[in-house]
């Protein structure tokens, strides 16, 4: 009887180290003396702490390189993409600006990074993609999308698995220039029908603020219609045209290439943003790591700290009772 | 007393800051663009869908507005001349631009027509009181609006002096060649734009 209960401590004692194998962020729980540390340890141990102090320091190490990246190469393309800001502008001065157009076909073109770590932009650019999809829906209408990016394409083939038609990713790995800009656009005129394209994408404000945007892009045939009915494009009438046989073929041009340029601004501010968000977000997460660490290192000094005053009382206390 | 007085120094400072911080906002609002009418049916029908998200801006929102048109015909064009890289010109007011239209050379004057043009390769030329600048131009498009602004949208262009004779007539044999000895409709194609973008550098220097 004796033995099964000096066998049942042993057992407790061998379990305890393997029990305490709990969520690590827990550390200062698992410090509590006397939880887990084995019968008849003098001190406590701090392997645990000092484990994750190293660990904190390291992913503060990571992050603060890739925050020095990070600003690197916002620095790069957000003169670029502050260069790319006058091509639109003529385009939206002429053919007006009509985000509320109602048309069958719409095509919603979202612009997403491939890489995480960039703060919410991704999902930002995915929030408004899906509410302009509710909005465009209806009866007898169709809204497809087509995605730039990685994580845009993580998100939404979730629930619109269907009305994915084109999916584009590794955009960002080499710096874009307008001619590659326009073989992308070229290859998405191609390959889907469309009467109104939306470009959702967010614009770069600052190094901490994005604001989703959306560009639309209507198709030639609709740019016609818009003229002819005196809707919102009535001013257009008044243009003279030249060059070209019919006035269709010029309009299918400018369309075409009013939606390279828009596509290729799009793609640069997207850019942009996606440094800078993730420049923010690194910095953060590094003071975060920071903050994280002077904490660690307080339990740290202060357990050590208890652990070397218990042992000096024990001696003296020890040498005391001799003396006496 | 004397506790009150920063008090009502700084309440008569404020008082007199008032006029001041509004005239100098109001510039700023006139700046603004004025909203379009469609936008507010945009914001009204996005509400209705997505209540929890602000509705995405639109283009217009970061433009500077165009000036209307004014009932005489102002003595300068406003040029924008854009590329994808980089605005050349912004807001600039000339006496005339030459543009290679594709149904020729158009000259383009303060008060002229609304105009959509499509470009050919050629020069620009902007002339600007004695000075000329001229560029050349791959392609792209004009507008002239009504309120004498001109928008040059071109993919590439270069001043007309930073181009080599001797790189123009090697690529233009070199096309020349390919040209003859095309065999599918695709590279007939590309050799033949070749040839006219260097055959337009040509009579660009030459000219």
């Amino acid at each position: 009887m004796a033995m099964a209960a000096a066998l049942r401590r042993e057992g407790r004692r061998f379990a305890s180290p393997l029990i305490s194998s709990q969520p690590i962020t827990h550390v200062r729980s698992s410090l509590i003396p006397g939880e887990h540390v084995p019968l008849g340890a003098r001190s406590i141990s701090t392997q645990i702490v000092r484990n994750r102090m190293k660990s904190v320091k390291n992913i503060q190490k990571i992050t603060k390189a890739m925050k020095m990246v990070a600003a690197s190469k916002l620095r790069l393309i957000q003169t670029r993409a502050e260069n790319s800001r006058g091509l639109w502008q003529p385009f939206t001065a002429l053919l007006g600006d009509t985000p509320s157009v109602d048309v069958k076909k719409n095509v919603i073109v979202t612009i997403s990074s491939d890489k995480g770590l960039c703060g919410g932009i991704n999902s930002t650019a995915v929030k408004v993609s899906r509410a302009i999809n509710r909005l465009t829906s209806g009866p007898d209408k169709e809204t497809k999308y087509v995605i730039l990016g990685e994580k845009a394409k993580v998100q939404l083939i979730r629930d619109s698995k269907k009305s994915i038609t084109i999916c584009m990713t590794e955009l960002q790995r080499n710096p874009l220039n307008y001619t590659q800009v326009s073989v992308l656009a070229d290859d998405i005129l191609k390959n889907v029908e469309y009467d109104a394209l939306r470009i959702v994408f967010n614009k770069f404000q600052s190094v901490v603020s994005f604001i989703p945007t959306m560009a639309t892009v209507l198709s030639p045939e609709v740019v016609e219609r818009e003229t002819e009915s005196e809707g919102k494009l009535g001013d257009l009438d008044s243009y003279e045209i030249e060059g070209g046989e019919t006035k269709g073929e010029i309009l299918q041009n400018l369309s075409e290439f009013q939606f390279s340029c828009v596509l290729f601004n799009a793609v640069m501010e997207n850019a942009c943003s996606e440094q800078g968000a993730r420049m923010s977000a690194m910095d953060s997460s590094s003071r975060n790591a920071g903050d994280m660490l002077d904490r660690l290192t307080l339990t740290y000094n202060r357990t050590r700290q208890a652990s070397i005053t218990t042992e000096l009382t024990e001696i003296i206390s020890g040498a005391a009772a001799l003396e006496s | 007393m004397l506790r009150q007085t920063s008090r009502l120094l700084a309440r008569s400072i404020a008082t007199t800051q008032q006029p001041i911080r509004l005239m100098g906002a109001r510039p700023m609002s006139t700046n603004m663009p004025a909203t379009p009418v469609e936008d507010s049916t945009f914001a009204a029908s996005w509400k209705k869908v997505a209540p929890l998200i602000d509705p995405p801006k639109t283009p217009s929102a970061f433009m500077k507005p165009r000036p209307s048109t004014p009932s005489t015909i102002p003595s300068k064009i406003t040029v924008n001349f854009v590329l994808p890289y980089a605005s050349q010109l912004t807001s600039k007011e000339v006496d005339m631009v030459i543009i290679p239209a594709t149904t020729g050379q158009m000259g383009v004057l303060p008060g002229h027509v609304p105009t959509i043009a499509e470009l050919k390769p050629g020069v620009l030329s902007v002339h600007e009181g004695n000075d000329v600048k001229k560029y050349f131009l791959s392609s792209g498009f004009v507008f002239v609006h009504a309120n004498s602004v001109a928008d040059i949208v071109v993919v590439e262009a270069v001043p007309v002096d930073r181009i080599d004779q001797n790189l123009v007539q090697k690529g233009l044999a070199d096309f020349t060649q390919k040209l003859s000895s095309a065999t599918t409709e695709l590279e007939k194609a590309e050799a033949q734009i070749g040839i006219d973008v260097h055959s337009a550098l040509n009579s660009a220097l030459a000219g």
